[in-house]
């Protein structure tokens, strides 16, 4: 079996961050395994500004965020220092650090001294809240819509209801406005918005989208395709004041109810997140959105430098 | 105007049980399918369970057919391909005052001549279905209860080669019509003349848990039956997540596969009775499914008022099940009525390869085969691990619809529900079936994904 010193898994912010101080911190024996065909992560996606701001002091776009750590891996020449690995699905993780992958010919295992862990999170669905009624086309999470608009130059839909008022749900309220559809809401079932308040002011407010607060999706209807959504009132204890519902008529719902950290494969090989970037299995490394749901990709990166610390360190104990 | 020896009409399970049935024999045979795939009305909604024919009368045509069916899919999966899986059944009570009523079911279950039934104590049930709730006192245990993988797939595989017609308003002519239309078949039958019976759409809604439960129970439990149901019951699928489910409530709307909020109240409160431990929070997605119902039993007989039309209706649960002996009863029909059946030698295409999954393989031989057809290494579906290659050998059996994908590999079926998947099943789809992607849907016309493409 192939051995590495150090294996980082996920090629966004968080592992792309993890690597670099791995290597600064000493390490010179490090594969990076992406399972996307660029890295970059989930910001290959945002292309709004307001990345950066504390790491680079810079107001950036998610891509030129992602490629300011680009640049800098590329950047470092000795042979196989910083390995990166693209279309690379890691399926497999033990509790001896055997990882294996997944390219387009080839199914891979190596083993590993340390191993970090960055995979960032996937969106929370409808199913998850959940809301009752048909099971029509139309239903998308946020991130879901904002990859086939961004990336791949599509039109979901051109009347949409958000369910959540996000950050993701806040940014796709005016990406959809700004392609031509329609915003005809953002319901949002707590009392206020845990999102920024300058995305609240430059995503909805500014055009005039209603953002319903204390209110909630009762019920979505449509046999082919999204046709509308019964919306209604709840109180402080999110108990429905059912003689407030009322239709909204749309092609389209966009699901924006938070995420979760991927950590199937920290559970595959027996550990448990502990402490910033430690598992139970000394060693093994969680960073990133992994790690914990962060609300910036300043914070992840911050955060995971310290992952990529904490594994030169360890493979310096051993 | 086409001629046939035999028109199918409806491709549910039952339909295409039939097909395959009568392609043993030299005969011109088509099945009509309204939607954009096979096995997309009810059959679609299945829970997967090959029932062993308890909780029928022994006098019912259902009961008998289950049974036979019972014993023939077990043949069928092998012959397709498809998993099966011998899980048995559990029928429990809480109350001494309903043994009388469970000794009666095994009595008529024997009647239909179910094998291996017996009647299992606390003791039994504490060592082999450790999260039951510890006030049941008994069950009949049923061990011949099946459950398959690929729910709704079987049928999908009955028929071999399928040629797609897409003519519009074509004129189909044959000497016998057999209606097999599902929710439909009273419609069917009434525009020849045939008005007794009703087709009463009774809505099932079903909860899917996760993957985590898989061991939460070793069998199929079911309560008590009620008198419009066999009950919610916990289920084992063969992907592992359980199922709870599913309701019965009859409706008029023949399309309404909507779930409730007091659905969803029921099904937890009726499983929560029976293993304690599942709670709201496990559900990860959840459907409906509407049966077909007339009266209490299936109707399937030749209409002697229009000689050549024979009715398949009322085909409610346990259908699915009784399929492939619902078939061999329709062949007998056929040939009593005059349907010469003359054995073909050699083109009846009994075998069906499995599907390849790189993951239900040993490492060795998944590595083989990556390095042979790099396609298994492009993992499109990263919840359930599905690659492009199998998505692709998928639309070559005939998906054409994103749903049609996920019920043949599971992609779109995982944790994530599509959110990382989706935009790279529509290429390939698009891609496979020359189609803009535009045209992708969920299910058929009126379902598409998107509204427009920008990007030339
Ligand atoms: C839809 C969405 C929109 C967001 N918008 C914003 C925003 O506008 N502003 C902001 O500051 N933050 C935003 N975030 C938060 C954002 O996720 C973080 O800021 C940051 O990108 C997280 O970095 P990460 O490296 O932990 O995760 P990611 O960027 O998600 O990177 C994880 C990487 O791991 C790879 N990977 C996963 N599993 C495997 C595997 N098994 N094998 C190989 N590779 C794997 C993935 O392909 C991915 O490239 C958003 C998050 C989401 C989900
Ligand atoms: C929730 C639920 C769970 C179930 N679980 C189980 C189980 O675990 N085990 C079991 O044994 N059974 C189960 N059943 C029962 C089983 O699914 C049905 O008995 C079976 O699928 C019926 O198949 P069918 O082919 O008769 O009907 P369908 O699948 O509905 O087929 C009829 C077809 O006819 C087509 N059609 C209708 N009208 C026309 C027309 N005018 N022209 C052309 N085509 C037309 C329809 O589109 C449809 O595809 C369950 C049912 C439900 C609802």
């Amino acid at each position: 079996m192939i051995k590495r010193e150090l294996i980082v898994v996920g090629g966004g912010p968080a592992g792309m961050a993890a690597a670099l101080s791995a290597y600064e911190n000493g390490v010179k024996d490090i594969l990076l395994l992406e399972r996307d065909q660029f890295l970059g992560g989930i910001l290959n996606q945002c292309i709004h500004t307001g990345f950066g701001l504390q790491h680079f002091k810079e107001d950036l776009t998610g891509p030129e965020f992602a490629d300011r750590l680009i640049i800098k891996i590329k950047a470092i020449k000795a042979d196989k220092a910083i390995e990166v690995s693209l279309q690379s699905f890691v399926v497999k993780l033990t509790d001896r650090k055997v990882v294996t992958y997944l390219k387009p010919g080839k199914f891979e295992e190596v083993q590993a001294k340390a191993i970090i862990m960055a995979t960032g999170c996937r969106e929370r669905t409808r199913e998850m809240i959940p809301i009752p009624g048909d099971r029509p086309a139309g239903i998308f999470s946020a991130g879901l819509a904002q990859k086939m608009i961004n990336i791949e130059g599509w039109l979901p839909g051109k009347e949409v209801v958000i369910i959540g008022s996000g950050d993701i749900g806040l940014i796709m309220a005016r990406r959809f406005t700004l392609e031509g559809a329609k915003v005809k809401a953002v319901v949002e079932i707590q009392k206020e918005s845990r999102g920024l308040v300058r995305n609240i002011v430059q995503c909805v407010q500014d055009f005039d989208i209603p953002l319903y607060f204390r209110h909630k999706i009762k019920r979505i209807i449509g046999h082919d395709r999204v046709e509308k959504v019964e919306v209604v009132a709840v109180d402080e204890n999110l108990n429905e004041k059912p003689e407030t519902a009322f239709d909204i008529t749309c092609d389209t719902v966009l699901v924006s109810v938070g995420l979760i950290p991927e950590n199937e494969l920290i559970e595959m090989a027996g550990a448990e997140i502990e402490d910033l970037n430690t598992t139970s299995i000394p060693g093994i490394f969680s960073c990133g959105n992994s790690y914990k749901v962060y609300d910036l990709a300043d914070s992840v990166t911050r955060d995971s430098e310290k992952a990529g610390k904490q594994a030169a360190e360890y493979l310096k104990r051993i | 105007m086409s001629k046939y020896d035999v028109l199918i009409i409806g491709g549910g399970v039952t339909g295409t049980s039939i097909a395959r049935e009568l392609s043993r024999y030299k005969l011109e045979i088509a099945i009509l399918e309204k939607e954009e795939e096979l096995a997309f009305g009810v059959s679609k909604s299945n829970s997967g369970i090959i029932h062993p024919g308890t909780q029928n009368p022994p006098s019912s045509l259902k009961g008998k057919l289950c049974v036979q069916g019972n014993l023939l899919t077990r043949k069928i999966a092998k012959e397709l391909g498809v998993d099966f899986k011998e899980v048995g059944e559990l029928i429990v009570i809480f109350k001494e005052e309903d043994m009388p009523r469970l000794l009666e079911i095994k009595k008529e279950a024997e009647a239909l001549g179910i094998p291996k039934l017996k009647i299992v104590d606390k003791k039994w049930l504490a060592k082999h279905e450790p999260n039951l709730n510890k006030d049941i006192i008994a069950a009949l245990y049923a061990p011949s209860a099946g459950i398959k993988k690929e729910f709704g797939n079987l049928p999908r595989f009955h028929i071999g080669a399928v040629s797609d017609n897409k003519d519009p308003n074509q004129i189909f002519e044959s000497r016998f019509v057999i209606n097999a239309a599902g929710l439909y078949a009273d419609e069917i039958s009434a525009m020849v003349g045939i008005n007794d019976f009703k087709i009463t759409p009774r809505k099932g809604e079903e909860y899917l848990l996760d993957k985590k439960l898989a061991k939460l129970t070793n069998h199929l439990i079911f309560p008590l039956p009620s008198p419009t149901s066999n009950g919610i019951l916990v289920i084992k699928t063969s992907d592992g997540n359980p199922m709870i489910g599913p309701t019965a409530e009859d409706q008029i709307d023949k399309q309404d596969k909507s779930t409730t909020e007091a659905g969803m109240k029921k099904v937890l409160e009726n499983v929560q009775r029976i293993v304690p431990k599942i709670s709201k929070d496990n559900i990860i997605a959840y459907f409906a499914g509407l049966r077909p119902v007339s009266g209490k039993d299936f109707i399937i007989r030749h209409e002697d008022k229009v000689p050549g039309f024979i009715s398949v209706a009322g085909i409610q649960s346990p259908g699915l099940t009784a399929a492939p002996a619902i078939a061999l009863l329709v062949v007998k029909l056929l040939k009593q009525n005059g349907l010469a059946l003359k054995k073909k030698i050699l083109f009846f295409h009994k075998h069906r390869k499995p599907t390849v999954h790189l993951f239900a393989m040993p490492v060795e031989k998944a590595k083989a085969l990556t390095k042979k057809d790099p396609a298994y290494g492009d993992i499109v579906c990263r919840c359930e691990m599905v690659s492009a290659k199998e998505i692709r050998d998928a639309i070559k059996r005939g998906a054409k619809t994103l749903d049609g994908i996920k019920f043949r590999t599971r992609c779109q079926s995982g944790r994530c529900h599509g959110g990382f998947c989706t935009t790279r099943a529509m290429k390939i789809l698009a891609e496979e079936l020359a189609m803009p992607l535009t045209e992708v849907t969920k299910r058929g016309k009126g379902s598409e994904i998107i509204k427009e493409s920008r990007k030339q």
